[in-house]
């Protein structure tokens, strides 16, 4: 669809669908009701007897051994057998094929969706995913069959830390979030290691936070304090300086911060966190902004955490899996979580100059620490090692882009932040108008004042021209906030035309409002009542009973 | 860079009207004092440069041929029709569903997967997923405390030690005491979580009993006597189970578990060394608010259209920051999508006959080893699909097996140094006549 083509009319009927087949997916409406179906629920195709997949039988032999075996007693038997879908193999694709037609994603379209780093998910890094000879490895293996998964790992973790400039990285945590549990456990352990572990409380966070980092101080037991943000969009730096003290555990810092602002005074913010005897912590779920250009470890950071699935290009996945590994400077390595995978035989250096060559090192011998071997640890914070799946493809993506495509990367993602920077400031408000990094901040207060058009319009009037909307409201210190970040995988014209699209939206937020209020109109649903799912939780489906096994349908004799 | 649409022109034309010399500029603000000093990263790669190194790196890894290993990890059937599901890129490449109108494909499969956990485990609410089933069960055991506002969590000592060692760090955080129910594991011990055990182990400051179903060494609980003894003082009942075994055993629900935890893996989620899984939680609908994660409910539009929105947002980091109920933010959907797509490709007789043959399988292997005399149960209670036998010399043979490609399970010892030469069996539908005979062969001639 070209820009200068309007989107339908809000008739409340849906579109059948553009050419690629999207949105295609409806049916009409349910007889004598009001309710139109999208994609039926799979459990309504279920028929009795009806099967995909087939398991062979059974050797008498092996039934037969069997029988010395003692049985499962009969008051550990299932009662109520679970009341799955029955379908046939092509049924169920349809039903999921169907149901992927309603949904964006990047490679249907763009994804300009601040903090969350949506750029292209290379096709490589999933054939490499695909691979039997990682995809079969079992976690617990013995070393001598896993060398190739460990040796993966060890090399990821040394790339990590040469990006970061840390002095070690574990891989274990399976997200950003978790990649703060682990930073703030560490600094906990760090401190109670020397004695102030009962004084320092207080994990401090700028106001333009993630809410991840209030909710991990929580988890931790520490108590949030937050700091404001001057006039520029950085940190305070007076109001830091009032509010660190030999109380303060950790200050917790997004850098670029979460308004697509480099903090500029991050060495003194740094220094005053270290003069007080606190851990500096940074969340680096901006790391695309400045690969090549800024090393948390060369500014004295103590501990950062990597998002995999932003940065290094794992896909999302409709909201995971990710992978939040952590590194950490000298003071912190002894608490990283355990087991790490370590070199027992070989040296670093060769393995690491052999490995970019390609190469097997002979006689070099990969296994995971032994639990126990670093006592003051923080222990595990997921099973295994982590999401290998998604470190196997982080490492395709670091090899492919090697030292001069992960600096281009941030080039080119801040060049076209900054873009879209200049050329959307006449249609839009821009609270701090500076050069920003890989995101920008817009405000929608002059649309909501002038003509009541929110931002949450806009976001949805932008779906109509199958374009994701901005990150909104967010960060909070931002009135009616736009979040854009662009990505560099995006080309000039994708750019280009997104640039059209909001100006088109704010000329009809002065002209049409209503039109915006209705919208999204070509989706394959319109604005859903939140309220009312909150109200009125469903969060299942109604079999006409209670779930197969549950105490309340035995009761009632199912 | 490798993934760049960039022409020289299109940059030129950027910087243009951006205003600056050279992209250098934009870097401007950043203080020369923390500028990075070293970037030694290896030069790029070409495709099929690239795929040389990791063909390289999977070459290095050798897949056994025979493998019993389980301990939290099952090699089991992934059809390929699960992997066309996960491979969709308008799954793969979406971002969590926060704008429900372009994400009505992710969130309806997520209402599927909560129905089906729902129905596996007789559980009237099921979370949209968590990183892994050890995690599931640290933040069940959390959640558990903050409905009893007690501080203390019991834990079997028969529950996975990895599961143990994630509950014990997620405890640590807010200072939760974390106790140990001894299990029977001594000489002719059943391997079981006695009653009497967990009841003495119970006090008014625990908050919950957290117990596997199996247990770790495939042990069949008596759920219903320690859900009653964990309800008797107060405390809720975590039940981790594993899924493929609830086509068998009975639902968690029906025996009064009030929070169940589970590792998903076996729903048609590839090993890949550890993950990514998917961990799976249910529990009563009177605890939602309690429960950590993503939730996805059903709703209408205006227009009268059924849809799905991520909904009781109120427990969650990006709206409560400090008050959340966990500071979970990216879960495990693409994991959660591949659990739900493999739950309707077997359906409930597909599912039955995995755990089915795992079990059958598992007791073959265990009878032919002791009809051979080559090893002894160590337990005598009934098991489901894995079992603990003992062996003279188990670590060495082990280990000698290993190298022909051949994996006896899981040596014990290192986490449980009572279970001395003792080796964790597991087999799955995967397991053939075949591979019983070489397991007891191998362990035969390593004797």
């Amino acid at each position: 669809m070209s820009v200068t083509e309007r989107p339908a009319p809000p008739s409340g009927a849906p579109s059948d669908g553009d050419a690629s087949g999207r949105g295609a997916a409806f049916s009409s409406p349910v007889g004598g009701e009001q309710l139109q179906v999208v994609e039926p629920l799979l459990f309504a195709s279920s028929r009795t007897g009806r099967r995909d997949v087939r398991f062979p039988s059974l050797s008498e032999a092996a039934r037969k051994a069997a029988e010395s075996q003692p049985e499962v007693p009969k008051h550990a038997r299932r009662t109520a057998t679970a009341r799955l879908p029955e379908v046939s193999e092509l049924d169920l694709l349809r039903h999921f094929n169907r149901l992927s037609h309603l949904n964006h994603a990047i490679d249907l379209g763009f994804y300009p969706l601040g903090s969350c780093t949506m750029k292209y998910n290379p096709k490589v890094n999933e054939w490499a995913a695909r691979l039997p000879g990682l995809s079969e490895s079992h976690p617990l293996d013995p070393a001598e069959l896993s060398q190739g998964s460990l040796e993966l790992q060890w090399l990821l973790a040394e790339l990590l830390r040469e990006i970061s400039g840390m002095a070690a990285v574990s891989l274990q945590p399976a997200a950003g979030a978790q990649g703060e549990l682990s930073g703030l456990l560490m600094t906990r352990a760090y401190h109670r290691s020397r004695g102030e572990g009962e004084q320092r409380t207080k994990v401090l966070v700028p106001d333009s936070s993630h809410g991840t980092n209030p909710a991990t101080a929580s988890m931790v037991g520490y108590q949030t304090v937050t700091i404001r943000s001057n006039e520029r969009g950085g940190i305070d730096l007076g109001a830091l300086r009032e509010a660190l003290g030999p109380d303060t555990a950790a200050l917790m810092i997004t850098n670029p911060s979460t308004l697509g602002i480099f903090e500029d005074q991050i060495d003194q913010v740094v220094a005053a966190v270290h003069q007080v005897g606190a851990i500096a912590y940074m969340d680096g779920a901006n790391l695309n902004a400045i690969l090549g250009r800024f090393r948390a470890g060369d500014a004295g950071f103590d501990v950062m955490h990597f998002n995999l699935h932003k940065t290094f290009s794992t896909p999302h996945g409709g909201g995971g899996p990710g992978a939040g590994p952590v590194g950490v400077g000298e003071r912190l390595a002894p608490f990283l979580p355990e087991p790490l995978p370590i070199l027992v035989e070989g040296t670093d250096d060769e393995v690491r100059r052999n490995a970019w060559a390609g190469r097997n090192t002979p006689g070099a011998r990969f296994a995971l620490e032994e639990e126990g071997t670093r006592p003051q640890s923080i222990g595990k914070v997921r099973a295994f090692t982590g999401n290998f799946g998604m470190h196997l493809r982080a490492y395709t993506y670091i090899r492919s882009n090697g030292d001069a495509g992960l600096r281009e990367v941030s080039d080119d993602a801040v060049l076209a932040a900054n873009y879209l920077r200049v050329r959307l400031t006449d249609a839009y408000d821009l609270p701090y108008d500076r050069i920003c990094k890989h995101e920008v901040v817009f405000s929608g207060r002059r649309q909501k004042r002038q003509h009541g058009v929110t931002t949450l319009d806009i976001a949805k009037a932008i779906l109509d021209y199958r374009i994701h909307p901005p990150t909104i409201y967010f960060p909070l210190i931002v009135e009616e906030a736009l979040m854009i970040e662009p990505t560099e995988t995006e080309s000039l014209e994708t750019l280009d035309r997104f640039v059209d699209v909001m100006h088109e939206i704010a000329d009809r937020a002065a002209t049409d409002p209503s039109a915006l209020k209705a919208a999204p109109t070509t989706t394959p649903v319109g604005r859903l009542d939140e309220a009312a799912a909150a109200r009125r939780p469903d969060l299942r489906h109604d079999f006409g009973a209670a779930p197969a096994g549950s105490s309340a349908r035995q009761e009632a004799g199912a | 860079m490798a993934y760049a649409p960039h022409t020289p022109a299109d940059r030129d034309a950027m910087l243009a009207a951006v205003g600056v010399e050279s992209v250098d500029d934009l870097f401007a603000d950043i203080p020369n004092a923390v500028r990075a000093r070293s970037f030694e990263i290896p030069p790029p790669l070409t495709e099929q440069e690239v795929r040389r190194e990791l063909t390289r790196l999977a070459a290095r890894n050798r897949i056994p041929e025979v493998s019993f290993l389980g301990a939290g990890a099952y090699r089991h059937l992934v059809p390929a029709a699960v992997m066309e599901v996960i491979g969709r890129s308008e799954f793969a490449t979406a971002y969590t569903p926060y704008q429900p109108e372009v994400s009505q494909g992710t969130l309806q499969s997520i209402y599927e997967f909560q129905t089906l956990v729902c129905e596996l485990t007789g559980m009237e609410v099921a979370s949209a997923s968590h990183y892994d089933g050890a995690t599931a069960t640290a933040e069940a055991a959390l959640m558990a405390c903050r409905l009893t506002r007690r501080d203390t969590v019991a834990v079997s000592s028969a529950v996975n030690p990895q599961v143990r060692r994630v509950l014990e760090t997620y405890c640590s955080g807010p200072g939760i005491r974390v106790v140990e129910v001894p299990a029977d594991l001594g000489e002719a011990g059943s391997g079981l979580t006695p009653g009497e055990a967990a009841g003495s182990a119970l006090d008014e400051s625990v908050a919950c009993l957290v117990v596997q179903q199996p247990n770790f060494f495939g042990g069949i609980e008596p759920m219903a006597e320690l859900a009653e003894a964990a309800h008797r003082s107060g405390a809720q009942l975590v039940a981790v189970v594993e899924p493929t075994s609830l086509a068998i055993l009975e639902a968690p629900g029906a025996y009064g578990a009030d929070i169940v935890a589970a590792e998903g893996q076996p729903l048609g989620i590839p090993l890949s060394f550890g993950g990514p899984y998917v961990g799976l939680m249910a529990a009563r609908m009177e605890s939602v608010r309690q429960m950590p994660g993503r939730l996805v409910g059903a709703t209408r539009d205006a227009a009268g259209r059924r849809g799905y929105v991520l909904t009781l947002q109120a427990r969650e980091q990006h709206i409560r920051r400090e008050k959340a109920a966990s500071n979970i933010c990216t879960n495990q959907a693409l994991c959660a999508l591949a659990a739900t797509a493999y739950l309707s490709a077997v359906g409930p007789h597909g599912l039955r006959e995995v755990a089915e043959l795992s079990m059958v399988q598992t007791r073959h292997a265990v009878a032919a080893l002791e009809a051979a005399g080559v090893a002894r149960r160590r337990f005598s209670a009934p098991y489901f699909a894995e079992a603990a036998i003992q062996l003279p010399n188990a670590k060495r043979r082990h280990a000698t097996l290993a190298e022909q490609g051949i994996v006896a399970g899981l040596p014990l010892e290192d986490a449980y140094p009572e279970l001395r030469d003792c080796l964790l069996l597991a087999a799955t539908e995967l397991t053939t006549d075949d591979d019983v005979a070489r397991l007891v062969e191998g362990l035969e001639a390593t004797a």
